[in-house]
């Protein structure tokens, strides 16, 4: 399979690369079968030294496609179709044996999520946390792991003090800034945030944010960024792809999403963010989401589209480039969009038609 | 319910080998019915027979046909397990419930109590008993007073299930809705309760014969009354593991062993059933 | 009847936090006072971030809980003097609550439109089933839904967006003067959050029902509010009329949380920098204090 992007980048600076990635989850229950197409085709790159913001509503796969990023399949959940490569391991991650598959972990891969009472245990003080994680990661002795430790938080800023003390005596932001020097630590290629920020306060959580924006810089790590809030994506990334209902329906730099949106259901979003001091009226979208076990027949959105047509009844849009780096999935906007000349307007693993 | 019971009969192995195992312990005791004798009678058949066409699990020291001694034993271990079993479940529920709704002065009282009855050891509290009682510990005041003893731990569960169902939020959407207290405890708040009293009535059915094997074995029960603790002691008694009777242990304890399996099997494979989130599932596509 | 519709008078709740050495005495509302006129339907709403106390102001007015100073009255009357089931039953015939979560609103073993037909046989006059149906059906069309999509449903069935559009419904089906929303739309999704947001000025327009709309979110608070008054743990710093506090607020805790509100407008990389006053003290400070206790209310 040749490169699915129509970047003109060569594919050594891509850090993430997933092609037609599809991880169900697989459900017997008392004699009920059940699956649900979480993440279902998805083709996309994240490049070196950026973050990469994937904005959807809930239950929309997001959740779903970076578990299946950060090899944390369990069942349930499998993984169906596609691939998952790193440039730091060369390979597919799940042609990994299991074993080097955790090494990575950590080490080239680590995560910021949202409940970092997830992450630090309750009962261990901080700097017990930090030896638990990522000590035996780091090849060195002990005392020079608490120096390193220790500078390590110097450089972020954070004293040196919280290593004494437990989660529970941390307020929440300070807790999630341990997770995030906790998870830059080995100084990892590649960082995954799911939704870091969420359960922080406003005035918290943007100084968290420029925490891990100034880490990332410095460190030069690649991040995958999953929120649904779209203030904190037009904040924090560099290019933004849009979820729906398992699929990438909208990708490209992250202004460039802003400030010409071609899914209708990212204009849509785009359009209903409020602001302080425009109170012009908001339009809603009609419908709900529709439920992974039983998608809609042809492109996903098409029940709540304004702008849907006969075909997106029956066909699924694929994601084609319709400006520099900013691909769509929509057929509505490839009809006012030329594709750009030199490059193939679809890749042939999006083409597959729905069950 | 029906469609329940055969859902879990079929996909679910933990239930359908405890179903089985639980089956054939009830026929067994169900056929202490047809007995052609009476429980207590000895010296009816001949003495220390093996296993055989004729006595099928043999015969013991005091003339007894152990397949026969069996059923009656089954039957009465059973029983007392179920009697100590619905008695502590109604303690408990009624304590945990009123516990955790009424909170305050009421709940610190209760729970006081509460926490004496766990911390009590069981094992000598019953042996003095035995010996106080003598006589008067039947085999039905041994069932009340392990039921009296046996509800503590499960009223602290289900106090502490209804405390933290009264702060959910559909709790206050349903006071908003009208509706009185009473009517939310036992339409709203008992569908999550009640599955952990089915639940808990194998575990502690399971306990009472445990406890009520261990006390008769010793001798501290009404020996009267055939059950497996007593047929043991019996056994015992007559030193039937030096005359090479093994026959005589080994039924009683095969049963016993599998009545204990059975009841777990059926207790983990209902947890399994009452989890909320694999019954929401299936909720889901029913 | 004239006169406020609510009206708080130095209210206070505070909370003793026991330890075996001591007791600590934890303020969670500190002398709020307001009011809401009877004859001008608003949208009232409180802003104020985690362990501001603005849940707990949103329960007293509820009257679930108890203020330990000050008074509460609705339509005249003190809250604390409502005794009885029957005086509470005719209180949230006029006062109904929408909470934040709109998964945890309903019991997720039992049908949805349960509450829907209870609160009609216990609020509105209606008895026969059809007619109960009828009430729910109104109440439901009200908020863009109909009997129809909810009739048998179980919670887990419905999205939150219409989760929550059905707590709205139920709440309006006694035909309340007032309701109030404890962050009604932190958990719906953002393509549905406007459509939340825009039935609370038509509930206020077409049904004349004031809203107390408690949130921590200053856009939507801009878009829908008519006043607000800004809550810092337990004490209000700042009140007023919505747009004008909002545009140019005066308290330094206000222009703080204006200040952190992330504008949608993408600046690229950046624009974000550590060196807020707020991210300074914060990193001064190892151990911040527990501030984000709202303690569980009975």
């Amino acid at each position: 399979m040749t490169q699915i992007s129509g970047s003109p980048l060569d594919e050594n600076s891509y850090v993430l690369e997933t092609r037609a990635l599809r991880a169900y989850y697989r459900m017997k229950y008392f004699g009920i079968d059940r699956e649900v197409r979480a993440v279902d085709g998805i083709s996309m790159h994240v490049r070196k030294n950026e973050i990469y913001g994937i904005a959807g509503e809930s239950s929309c796969g997001k959740t779903t496609f970076i578990k299946a990023i950060a090899a944390a399949i369990r069942p349930p959940l499998e993984i169906v179709a596609g691939h998952v490569n790193y440039n730091f391991i060369n390979n597919d991650l799940y042609a990994l044996p299991s074993k080097e598959r955790s090494a990575i972990r950590w080490r080239h891969l680590s995560y910021i999520l949202q409940g970092s009472m997830n992450v630090l245990n309750p009962v261990r003080r901080i700097h017990k946390t930090f030896e638990d994680f990522a000590f035996r990661h780091m090849h060195m002795g002990r005392s020079e792991f608490e120096q390193e430790v220790k500078r390590h938080l110097e450089r972020l800023r954070l004293p040196a003090e919280i290593l004494r003390a437990y989660p529970h005596e941390l307020s929440g932001g300070m807790r999630q800034r341990v997770c995030i020097a906790l998870a830059t630590l080995c100084k990892p290629e590649f960082i995954i945030a799911d939704e870091p920020t969420t359960a922080l306060d406003v005035v918290v959580q943007k100084d968290v944010l420029a925490m891990i924006r100034e880490t990332q810089s410095e460190f030069g790590s690649s991040m995958i960024f999953v929120t649904h809030d779209l203030a904190v994506h037009a904040n924090i990334t560099d290019r933004l792809g849009i979820m729906y209902a398992g699929r990438l329906v909208e990708e490209g730099r992250t202004a460039d999403v802003f400030s010409n949106p071609m899914h209708p259901y990212t204009a849509h979003l785009i359009a209903s963010l409020p602001r302080i001091g425009d109170i012009h009226p908001r339009n809603a979208l009609t419908g709900s989401p529709p439920s992974l076990a039983d998608p809609p027949k042809g492109c996903r959105f098409h029940p709540r589209c304004p702008l849907a047509m006969e075909i997106c009844r029956h066909e699924n849009p694929a994601l084609t480039t319709l400006a520099e780096d900013h691909r769509v999935a929509c057929f509505a906007a490839s009809a006012t969009v030329q594709p750009t000349s030199d490059e193939k307007p679809q890749h042939p693993e999006a083409l597959e038609t729905v069950r | 319910m029906i469609a329940v019971f055969r859902d879990l009969f079929r996909y679910n192995g933990e239930f359908a080998i405890g179903f089985m195992i639980m089956m054939v312990i009830l026929g067994v005791a169900a056929t202490s019915f047809f007995s052609p004798y009476a429980p207590i009678d000895s010296y009816l058949v001949a003495m220390d027979a093996p296993p055989s066409a004729e006595y099928v699990f043999g015969t013991n020291s005091r003339g007894q046909d152990i397949f026969w001694q069996l059923t009656f034993a089954l039957r009465n271990t059973l029983a007392f397990g179920f009697i100590v079993a619905l008695i502590s479940r109604i303690l408990s529920l009624a304590i945990g419930l009123i516990s955790g709704y009424a909170g305050g002065a009421v709940d610190r009282v209760l729970m006081s109590v509460n926490d004496t009855f766990i911390v009590i050891p069981l094992f000598p509290l019953l042996v003095l008993l035995y010996f106080v009682l003598r006589d008067d510990m039947t085999w039905f005041v041994l069932a009340l007073v392990m039921a009296g003893l046996g509800w503590a731990y499960d009223a602290r569960l289900i106090r502490s299930v209804m405390i933290s169902l009264r702060t959910r939020e559909f709790t206050n959407t349903s006071v908003f809705s009208g509706m009185s207290m009473p009517r939310i405890v036992t339409q709203e708040h008992l569908p999550y309760v009640l599955p952990i009293v089915f639940s808990t009535f194998m575990n502690n059915m399971n306990w009472s014969i445990g406890l009520e094997v261990t006390l008769a074995v010793l001798g501290f029960t009404d020996v009267d009354t055939p059950t497996i603790g007593g047929m043991i002691f019996w056994a015992n008694q007559h030193s039937a593991m030096v005359s090479g009777i093994w026959w005589w242990y080994f039924f009683p304890t095969l049963f016993v062993t599998l009545t204990f399996i059975g009841l777990f099997l059926l207790s983990i494979s209902m947890n399994e059933y009452i989890d909320p989130r694999s019954r929401l599932d299936r909720m889901g596509n029913s | 009847m004239t006169g406020p519709l609510l009206q708080l008078e130095g209210v206070s709740k505070t909370y003793r936090r026991g330890g075996l050495f001591g007791r600590e005495e934890f303020r969670a509302v500190d002398n709020v006072s307001f009011r809401i006129e009877d004859n001008e339907p608003q949208v009232f709403t409180v802003i104020g971030e985690s362990g501001s106390g603005k849940t707990t102001l949103a329960r007293m007015i509820l009257n679930m809980v108890r203020p330990t100073a000050g008074t509460i009255f609705f339509k005249g009357q003190d809250l604390a003097s409502m005794r009885g089931a029957r005086a509470r039953r005719i209180f949230m015939k006029d006062v109904q609550p929408i909470f934040q979560n709109p998964f945890e609103a309903f019991n997720p073993l039992k049908r949805v439109d349960r509450y829907l037909l209870m609160t009609a046989k216990n609020f509105t006059p209606a008895r026969s089933s059809a007619q109960l149906e009828a009430a729910a059906d109104r109440a439901l069309k009200k908020v863009g839904l109909s009997i129809g999509e909810v009739r048998g449903r179980f919670p887990h069935e419905l999205s939150g967006g219409q989760l929550q559009r059905v707590a709205i419904a139920r709440a309006l089906i006694p035909g309340p003067s007032m309701i109030v929303a404890d962050e009604p739309v932190s958990m719906v999704d953002a393509s549905l959050r406007m459509s939340i947001v825009n039935l609370f000025r038509t509930l206020r327009d077409d049904l004349k029902v004031s809203i107390i709309y408690i949130t921590h979110d200053l856009a939507t608070a801009y878009y829908v509010s008519d006043r607000i008054i800004i809550m810092r743990k337990g004490e209000v710093v700042e009140s007023g009329s919505a747009r004008v506090v909002l545009e140019n607020p005066q308290h330094s805790y206000s222009q703080l949380l204006k200040s952190a509100v992330l504008s949608p407008d993408p600046h690229g990389r950046g624009v974000l920098t550590g060196d807020s006053a707020a991210s300074q003290q914060a990193r001064a400070s190892p151990h911040p204090q527990i501030d984000n206790l709202e303690p569980q209310v009975r």
